[in-house]
């Protein structure tokens, strides 16, 4: 008797092991992955921290001979500037590399500053200048300066003089504006995400305005006029089919139809727009759908047996009701088109782009498309640069998704 | 006194004809969108086996697509074998199915059977947001810190391991993939009916058995379309293997070694300046053709099941 009860207590005990192993085995699969995420972001973040700010170097120019913007050779006054502060530096190469410690750009800088305040004119002013990537990546703390001289961009002469300038308190890191009003630039200290970021504004605008519309028309059709037959189920099958189709494949159709048959612009938002609109119409006919099944036919069978026709029920009633639950699946689905890099890719969208793009047919990127441009480029500054836009784009991702929730909490009704 | 008019058969309507029509059209688009990635594709590749047969495409095992500037250079022809692309594909696909199936499959296991209401409402969001991040971003993550990081344990146990091993971009991709299992196995899992689940505790055994034996079989045919409709979107993913796997075509079943795929190529293929009736640039789209009719036929396969799965226990 005792023999039986303890056999069974041990298999039971087993048994129990079992069930606590598999519930662990659960636990662990959702902390992987949100291990992972958790990671991801994590790194991504401490990466992109860095491009919130930018290395500035005082320098006194001089200014005493000009009494007009016209007057200021920008390039000669600044390295003059230079040449006084390092009065030792006399080698013609010393000297080239003294000129590197400036960001190529910092004429244009001097020019502005002129500009915007001309009493500098006939001044000796000093005046703050974007310093170059390497002398940002050191005030970052980025350049290992224990390493041989020879395994580091920053060379110990220019070091040497940007420790001086330290310590004359002539080096200074300030908010890096420029990384959200910019476009982009070969040098990571100049490059910004302004021109990516109307690039891919103007394409959700054409997408938004195709995929909106069409996707609402097409979900009426399927849900209040379509009687069920063999052709409706065909519309339907192909709509999920087309949901699921890999991006790549919109892309290739966009450059065969729209680029090639059609004569589109290349790389424009307008054609960026299209195909990530016929991306998203599945998406958004899906969504409206649901949100048409969930206005009930009471609604329905009032209006019609107040003598509405079956267009003013629709139009009058049904869809009012069912509109902020497309909107918010619309949305869902632009948030998805926003961060959709292959298909652009694909119809042109990698060019690089300075210049912030002026109507839908100019010539643009997207900031996914942006990152993935920085992704490629070597030098340390552009890392730090992907990694702040990708924060930018997840945090417009996550913005759109709450105003999804929001929408949908605010709307939601029960009927 | 004139006499009103009851007309009891209503007005015509033309506008009302015309908005329906406007409706019909619309719910049309979706067809006219895939004949036009049928047909367009269908042409290009039409042309493209002008020039190369289709045995040396689907049987090739050589693929370096680069075609000559002048037309006595060595190699000008360019040899176009899939073979090794789809090997690729295929390769970093099961890394990732291998990643995303178990993880998947488990979580939402754990997230319908034993969470609490309070776990599950905030597990599933965040898992679902690995699904919301877009590939470029994994793309890259894996470039710049799992294939380093696989690169350097790999270095340290003595083995061989390139700086774009296609373990890195699987690896990735199956954490991008998991949501996708695990959202819809979840709900399949909900569909159980909770009769089974009463009947198999009520006989004495435990959750983890119920599970085993009762739920996962009777949910068995949901869970292999979630599976199929995750594989399909690792064969047709783009942005991380261009990003981190590597362009070389490479005909090998070795995860540590750089595959390139399908995607990769027709990215490579058509970007950069090119002449549009090159085989070079016409192969991409016998690429994709191929890419969509199989990402096509796993998708009408997996939404067949799930549906069928659906219907029975309605």
């Amino acid at each position: 008797m005792t023999k039986l009860f303890t056999s069974a207590e041990a298999h039971l005990k087993a048994r129990h092991r079992s069930e606590w192993r598999f519930r662990w085995l659960g636990r662990l699969a959702i902390l992987f992955s949100l291990g992972f995420l958790a990671i991801m972001l994590v790194s991504i973040t401490l990466l992109g921290k860095g491009a919130l700010s930018r290395a500035e170097i005082a320098l006194t120019v001089d200014l005493t001979e000009a009494s007009t913007l016209e007057d200021v050779n920008a390039k000669k006054t600044l390295r003059n500037a230079l040449f006084a502060t390092f009065p030792e530096v006399t080698s013609r190469g010393e000297k080239r590399a003294l000129l590197k410690l400036l960001s190529p750009d910092s004429g244009y800088e001097l020019a502005r500053q002129i500009e915007a305040n001309p009493a500098l004119l006939g001044q000796s002013p000093t005046l703050w200048f974007t310093a170059s990537d390497d002398i940002d990546q050191y005030t970052k703390g980025a350049v290992d300066i224990t390493q041989p001289e020879n395994r580091r961009q920053l060379k110990d002469t220019t070091l040497g003089w940007v420790q001086a300038l330290e310590s004359r308190g002539a080096l200074r890191s300030v908010f890096n504006t420029a990384f959200f009003t910019s476009g982009d630039s070969r040098e990571p200290e100049l490059a910004g995400i302004f021109s990516a970021l109307v690039g891919s504004i103007l394409s959700l605008t054409v997408c938004f305005a195709l995929s909106f519309p069409l996707g609402i028309m097409a979900a009426l059709y399927l849900e209040e006029f379509s009687k069920k037959s063999r052709w409706s189920d065909f519309i339907e099958v192909n709509i999920n089919n087309l949901a699921a189709v890999p991006s790549i494949v919109f892309g290739l159709l966009g450059m065969a139809v729209f680029l090639n048959t059609f004569g589109l612009p290349r790389s424009s938002p307008l054609v960026g727009g299209m195909v990530l609109a016929l991306m998203t119409l599945p998406t958004i006919i899906i969504a409206s759908r649901a949100a048409l099944r969930s206005v009930p036919p009471s609604i329905r069978e009032a209006a019609l047996g107040m003598g509405a026709t079956g267009v003013q029920t629709t139009f009058h009633h049904v869809l009012p009701l069912a509109l902020p639950g497309m909107l918010t699946g619309a949305i869902v689905g632009m948030a998805r088109a926003l961060g959709e890099t292959a298909p652009l890719i694909m119809i042109g969208m990698v060019a690089f782009i300075v210049d912030v793009p002026n109507g839908f047919t100019d010539a643009a990127t997207s900031l996914p498309v942006q990152i993935f441009l920085w992704a490629d480029s070597p030098e340390r500054g552009f890392l730090e640069k992907t990694s702040a836009a990708i924060l930018v784009l997840l945090g417009l991702l996550i913005v759109m998704n709450l105003v999804a929730i929001v929408l949908r909490k605010k709307f939601e009704r029960r009927f | 006194m004139a006499q009103s008019e009851i007309t009891l058969t209503g007005r015509k309507r033309p506008l009302e004809k015309l908005i329906k029509l406007a409706l019909f059209l619309a719910s049309v688009l979706a067809i006219f969108v895939t004949i036009g990635i049928v047909l367009s594709m269908a042409f290009e590749t039409w042309q493209f086996f002008q020039r190369v047969s289709v045995t040396e495409f689907l049987f090739g095992l050589e693929w370096s697509p680069q075609t000559a500037i002048r037309a006595d250079q060595v190699g000008s022809s360019g040899s176009f074998g899939a073979v090794p692309l789809i090997t690729g594909t295929l390769l970093i696909s099961a890394i990732a199915m291998a990643v995303a199936a178990p993880t998947g499959l488990i979580s939402a296991i754990y997230l319908s059977e034993y969470a609490s209401a309070r776990v599950r409402g905030w597990a599933k969001p965040l898992l679902e947001m690995l699904a919301g991040i877009p590939s470029v971003v994994y793309g890259f993550f894996a470039a710049l810190v799992v294939a380093p990081f696989i690169r350097m344990t790999g270095g340290q146990l003595g083995l061989e391991v390139a700086s774009e091993s296609a373990l890195a971009a699987g690896l990735v991709m199956g954490v991008m993939i998991v949501p996708l299992i695990s959202s819809l196995s979840d709900d399949v899992l909900n569909a159980v009916p909770n009769a089974l689940r009463e009947a198999s505790l009520g006989m004495g055994a435990t959750r983890a058995e119920t599970i085993k034996k009762v739920i996962v079989p009777a949910a068995i045919p949901g869970i292999a379309g979630s599976f199929l409709l995750a594989a399909s979107a690792a064969i047709g993913e783009t942005m991380i293997v261009v990003m981190a796997a590597g362009l070389a075509a490479n005909l090998t079943a070795n995860p540590l070694e750089a595959v390139t795929t399908v995607t990769a190529q027709i990215v490579a293929l058509l970007t950069g300046d090119q002449e549009f009736d090159s085989a070079k640039t016409l192969s991409a789209f016998a690429l994709g053709l191929l890419l969509f009719a199989t990402t096509l036929m796993l998708n009408m396969i997996a939404m067949r099941i799930v549906n069928k799965y659906r219907e029975q226990y309605d």
